[in-house]
């Protein structure tokens, strides 16, 4: 150990020493690798996966030619930009009623907005397939209207992570700005426009992109909400790695992925790592 | 930080919170009550359903087919557990630790599977645990080589390698389970540690107990909420998995989650699948109960 390291090692440097690094490396190969092996086999130049036959992009061709898949794409995308927009006006208006107010069943209504969270995927994807049988729900609604019952399954669940992030980050308001405010003669509305959304700002950022991620990556939920007209991303995939797996599916998947980086990478250029890193 | 009484501004209150109730209860407490009410009904002809307030539901579920379904469901998920908990927490010591430079790229590293397509990572898998997947690959080359090594040495070579079932069964389901699972472990157990007071730790060092020691007897009870909460994390959703025992599973791997779906796609047994559903809610409040009520323990000592 000592002969990889030049300056001696504190007691408390845990990850200098040799076997953390290994163990840490270890799992990062254990968490890319998956990933790694199917973004280049996407490139591979054969019908199976199995052995490299060279180099080709036409499986990207493929897949942006099948006319399902790009749909599926669309739609998926339509639902996470909807469901983002009403979850955070949904979760930040929770946020704010927790934060601020003492009412009656308080303790109980701030446990029912969290439910979501701990419900298993599989029991509310069950819930809303017979709730949406139940009311009738119609289906023959053009595009984007169609989507309607996706969406509202998905603002369900991803609202109370949005009333997480935005309440945490209530909590370090300084209520007195506020009061300034309204003491210069802002009204309750102009108080909420410009002073406490500036505050909030971080957390709406984060929970945007949380919101947007997990609807994009919802299959469960989709899979009982979804109708023959209206699929999403993760439920064709789903149906094409049941028939087989082709590298279209890997072209596909790898696009998804660059995706959810680019995201990860705008939030971090407007955050900074850390700040992102502490809002999980 | 006095709250307001919603009395003294009924005006902001509606504004704010009008629209957070409607949602909640009609888009989760009027479907989650749905489901609760067929629960207690019964299939009459193909579509109708009739809610006569039988238990006859809740009676087939204690049949031995479903409480061995149950049972493990309870294994797999607490298996994963434990194993996301042994892998997890060097890591998240290692970021804990880790020079203001690398910590947060170590976190990026562990959150951006999570923030990646759960159906992805799970496909990423399959590839890599088929039979002509590397995870044979590598295994045939290691078994090769041992075979090499023994001839070399003068001991009769080991029989021709022959791949091995990696996908389709129960070992699939725990793989694929830790790995999909792993950064819900880490978050958690990092952010416990992070608050830790590293003093505490220095001085266990100092009055000379060993690392291993340190850890045990001091890191890991400071650290004991956050643990919890990582275990919780992980347990609940590991519980309630649909995709991976679906895609990696065997026949005999089926897991809670995938007999409610097929009583709503291919048995058609709603008011069954409902009694299933609300079984698997009363689990998880079961869990979150003990939690709870283990969080309240020290308080009073």
């Amino acid at each position: 150990m000592a002969l990889f390291s030049r300056t001696p090692r504190a007691p408390l440097e845990y990850s200098r020493t040799l076997w953390m690094r290994l163990w840490v490396g270890a799992v990062m190969v254990f968490l890319y690798a998956p990933l790694v092996v199917l973004i280049i086999f996407s490139f591979n130049d054969s019908k199976r996966n199995v052995v490299w036959r060279g180099f080709t992009t036409k499986y990207y061709e493929k897949a942006m030619g099948n006319d399902q898949l790009v749909e599926a794409l669309l739609n998926s995308l339509t639902i996470a930009a909807l469901a983002t927009v009403a979850s955070l006006v949904i979760g930040t208006f929770a946020a704010v009623m927790l934060w601020r107010f003492r009412f009656p069943l308080k303790g109980a209504i701030d446990g029912t907005i969290s439910l979501p969270i701990i419900v298993p995927e599989i029991c509310l994807g069950v819930a809303f397939l017979m709730f949406f049988a139940a009311v009738d729900w119609p289906t023959d609604l053009i595009w984007p209207f169609n989507l309607g019952a996706i969406t509202i399954a998905h603002i369900t669940f991803c609202f109370p992570f949005v009333t997480m992030v935005v309440r945490s980050r209530l909590a370090t308001f300084n209520r007195e700005q506020e009061e300034a405010a309204k003491d210069l003669g802002a009204s309750e509305g102009q108080v909420f426009r410009d002073v406490l959304i500036p505050h909030i700002k971080p957390a709406l950022v984060a929970g945007a992109l949380l919101s947007f991620t997990l609807s994009l990556d919802d299959f469960v939920i989709t899979y009982f909400t979804s109708g023959p007209d209206t699929i999403t991303f993760p439920v064709k995939v789903y149906s094409m790695v049941r028939f087989s797996v082709t590298p279209e599916v890997n072209a596909a998947s790898t696009l998804l992925i660059i995706l959810t980086v680019a995201l990860t990478f705008v939030a971090l250029k407007l955050q900074g790592v850390k700040a992102i890193a502490e809002t999980h | 930080m006095a709250e307001q009484d919603w009395k003294t501004n009924k005006r902001v209150f509606a504004a704010v919170s009008l629209p957070t109730l409607f949602w909640v209860i009609v888009f989760f407490l009027v479907p989650m009550a749905i489901v609760w009410l067929y629960s207690f009904g019964e299939n009459k002809g193909l579509t109708e359903i009739e809610f006569s307030g039988t238990l006859e539901n809740y009676k087939r579920a204690t049949e031995w087919l479903y409480v061995t379904i149950f049972g493990k469901s309870f294994a797999v998920a607490a298996l994963v557990t434990l194993i996301c908990l042994i892998i997890g927490f060097p890591v998240a010591m290692a970021i804990t630790f880790a020079s203001e430079k690398w910590r947060p790229w170590l976190l990026l590293g562990i959150m951006l599977p999570f923030w990646t397509n759960l159906l992805i990572r799970t496909y990423a898998l399959m590839m890599l645990l088929g039979t002509q997947g590397f995870a044979n690959k590598g295994l045939g080359a290691l078994w090769e080589g041992t075979s090499w090594i023994k001839t070399l040495v003068g001991l009769q070579p080991l029989p021709t390698w022959e791949p091995v079932q990696l996908l389709f069964n129960n070992f699939a389901v725990v793989f694929g389970l830790v790995y999909v699972h792993l950064p819900f472990m880490v978050l958690p157990l990092y952010a416990a540690l992070d608050r830790l007071d590293r003093s505490l730790i220095e001085a266990s060092l100092d009055l000379g107990a060993g690392h291993f020691r340190t850890i045990m007897r001091i890191v890991v009870p400071l650290a004991a909420p956050g643990i919890i909460a990582g275990v919780m994390i992980t347990l609940i959703p590991a519980l309630g998995a649909y995709l991976t025992p679906d895609l990696m599973g065997g026949t005999d791997s089926q897991m809670i989650a995938n007999v409610i779906e097929r009583q709503f796609k291919k048995a058609n047994d709603w008011p069954f699948g409902a009694a299933l559903s609300f079984l698997l809610i009363y689990a998880m409040f079961a869990l979150i109960a003990i939690q709870s009520m283990r969080k309240k323990v020290p308080e009073i000592r």
